[in-house]
């Protein structure tokens, strides 16, 4: 499963992330593999916004077909 | 080999001074008051990368104060993370300034300059906002597990600011994530730079080409103990309560949401357009323009040149004639761009500094996605609309060539300028509704099927989005101001020169008649495809000097409907100004600006010939 699946509302665990650029970004943006978050916003084959405590990032639906997780 | 290359102070002029002060943080945390407080000078602050690329700098005592675009890690990604990465590893004293309200992301930066072993001390800022949202941070067990002093601070209250100050001194070398190694090692011995070994192991190749290094490959493996490093000290040190959603935050979430969101955004275009359509485009330039510059000015300048010179001699022509550097030019820049590009900068400060442009970066995203671009490209889109020279420049904070060829041809084409869109407006008012949404799909579906097409035939790859989204916060006024100033001056300084040069080219192409030849040469196309009178050429070609000459030049001829809609559809699209074009060549080559001109003559003449057609039948 990917974050491009995700639903408003999901909490999951990131178990990988595909592209060793985009990874190191979503580390300095406070996440990472293994980090929980919330997925509070989805727009249909658009951007998916997480969030982690008062974080929030916003990935594009590409981006976001490359990370795994697990729903949790 | 040396360390010369990456000495900011070989960049920048420091007289003398003991010590180099590095200020250093995440977009928007702040910096601003900090340095503000140090130096007394000013510094542009912004949510947005691609603003500010010049490095600020001031005295403190005895010592030098830098400050640094805001970044969110070092290496080598873009050009504010090169300058910061330059700044950071010259310094003497790095002041780390960390937003309290998102440590998980700020203190990666943190660990990582602590990492290259450089004396830290980190002001932890917005300690009320963190209180507000039930964020305990215990201060004392935070400074243990760093290794560096942490001052609580909420800047704009001047809170903790001399505290920080009276302790610049006990800055001090924190404690590493990295596990010293024969690699690191290896590399540390041909640096003899412990921060540019690091950044050499975690693969930055702009360091590791000044060594004559092979790059290493270790920077998922360093992030990755960073990030838990970081994860188990925030464990320990931070207590929260249940984030509970303020206003605010439900604000921001609803500026994303399509639903709400684009409400919101039009919303928002509507009050663009109110105030810089109606206020500055009219009553302000009217003032400036039509009054201060057009009947006090000129007729000033014209005198004292005609005294000088003479009226007959070309210098006449060239400083003060039709398209005179001292009468046109002037006139143009500072009587009618300087107001509206003041007045775009004004407002989308605003927006910045309160947090919504990454917001309207996400709603657009998908639909920018279509014309192989990611929503952050709707910056330069929105700034096209007050001058296309402006949004040019601006689309270097663009991910990929290919995205910064697909929007710098697409503002050129159909984006018309603030210019221009007054003189579109007021021909096409008295038309009626019909021709008005003639106009408006016609260009749109250009802009959508250009980029289309664009998308599938450039090679590459496009960027996707992938942004921090910063709280939604009321913006500083003061900040909002400055920023505003600082920037409409350095659009003064870029794009002056190139409207005089712009300016010069055309008198000369004027007075040996070429103009009259171009005209000549398009006045087929005008009466055979458009239907159009032949003087309509002159209009076309006027539109190269001012895009609003172009449109304005219609007024006085006598065209029907049709054809007054046909010629404002081909002005439109065809090839921006004179200034947009030069800066095109400085922003991307010159082979690039003239395949987009030519790119943009074909289209135009095309467009306007297929909707001549169509409109004889509707």
């Amino acid at each position: 499963m990917t974050l491009a699946n995700l639903k408003k509302g999901d909490k999951f665990k990131i178990v990988s992330i595909n592209k060793n650029k985009i990874n190191s970004q979503i580390i300095r943006f406070g996440l990472g593999e293994g980090s929980i978050a919330k997925c509070i916003e989805k727009i249909p084959r658009g951007p998916v916004i997480l969030s982690k405590n008062y974080q929030e990032i916003a990935l594009g639906h590409q981006i976001s077909k490359n990370i795994k997780i697990t729903k949790l | 080999m040396g360390t010369k290359c990456c000495d900011i102070t070989n960049k920048i002029d420091l007289k003398k001074t003991n010590k180099k002060i590095v200020l250093a943080g995440n977009p928007n945390v702040g910096k601003s008051i900090f340095f503000n407080y140090f130096t007394g000078n000013y510094v542009t602050v912004s949510n947005y990368p691609g603003t500010t690329l010049e490095i600020s700098h001031g005295k403190f005592g005895d010592d030098a104060v830098i400050d640094t675009t805001g970044v969110y890690g070092i290496s080598s990604f873009n050009d504010e993370e090169k300058v910061a990465r330059d700044a950071i590893i010259s310094g003497d004293i790095i002041v780390n300034i960390v937003d309290a309200v998102h440590l998980e992301r700020d203190l990666f930066l943190t660990q990582q300059i602590i990492d290259m072993d450089k004396k830290v001390i980190v002001a932890l800022n917005m300690m009320d906002e963190a209180k507000q949202k039930g964020i305990n941070i215990d201060i004392s067990k935070l400074e243990k597990k760093l290794g560096v002093p942490v001052i609580p601070t909420v800047a704009i209250n001047n809170e903790g600011l001399d505290k920080l100050k009276n302790n610049l001194e006990n800055a001090q070398k924190g404690n590493t994530s990295i596990k010293e190694d024969e690699n690191l090692n290896k590399v540390y011995n041909k640096t003899k730079n412990y921060a540019e070994a690091v950044l050499i192991m975690e693969g930055d190749k702009v360091i590791s080409e000044k060594y004559g290094i092979q790059p290493y490959e270790f920077r998922k493996e360093y992030y990755q103990k960073r990030r838990q490093r970081i994860d188990s000290i925030i464990k320990n040190t931070v207590d929260r309560k249940n984030p509970q959603s303020d206003f605010l935050t439900k604000l921001g979430r609803l500026m994303i949401k399509p639903l709400t969101g684009i409400p919101i955004l039009l919303a928002t275009l509507y009050l663009l357009y109110e105030f810089i359509g109606v206020f500055v485009a009219q009553t302000i330039v009217d003032f400036t323009e039509g009054h201060l510059f057009g009947e006090i000015y000129e007729p000033f300048i014209k005198n004292l040149i005609i005294k000088l010179v003479g009226s007959e001699s070309i210098f006449y022509n060239l400083l003060a004639g039709e398209f005179g550097l001292l009468t046109m030019s002037v006139t143009y820049l500072f009587g009618l761009l300087l107001p509206l590009v003041g007045g775009f900068y004004l407002f989308l400060a605003f927006l910045e500094d309160s947090g919504y442009m990454p917001r309207v970066a996400v709603l657009v995203d998908k639909m920018l996605n279509k014309i192989g671009l990611n929503g952050r490209a709707i910056i330069p889109m929105i700034l096209g609309f007050g001058c296309v020279t402006m949004a040019t420049v601006t689309t270097r904070l663009l991910g990929s060539k290919r995205e910064k060829i697909i929007t710098v041809f697409l503002l050129g084409l159909a984006i018309p300028c603030s210019a221009q869109l007054g003189v579109i407006a007021g021909l096409i008012a008295p038309l009626g509704l019909k021709y008005f949404l003639i106009y408006i799909i016609t260009i749109f579906t250009v802009y959508v099927l250009s980029g289309t097409f664009l998308n599938k035939v450039l090679p590459g790859k496009s960027t996707d989005l992938l942004i921090d989204l910063p709280p939604i916060r009321r913006p500083i006024i003061s900040n909002v101001l400055r920023k505003t100033y600082y920037k409409t001056k350095s659009f003064i300084k870029e794009a002056g020169p190139i409207f005089a040069i712009g300016a010069i080219i055309i008198t000369l192409l004027n007075d040996f008649m070429i103009l009259d030849k171009i005209q000549n040469l398009l006045k087929p196309i005008t009466k055979g495809m458009l239907n159009l009178p032949s003087e309509t050429a002159n209009a076309f070609i006027m539109g190269i000097v001012r895009r609003d000459f172009g449109a304005a030049g219609l007024n006085s001829l006598a065209l029907t409907a049709n054809q007054t809609i046909v010629s404002l559809i081909v002005i439109t699209l065809f090839v921006p100004c004179i200034a947009a074009m030069m800066i095109m060549i400085k922003e991307r080559s010159w082979k690039e600006a003239i395949l987009i001109w030519i790119g943009s003559w074909i289209t135009a003449f095309a467009v306007g010939a297929i909707v001549s057609k169509i409109l004889i039948y509707i």
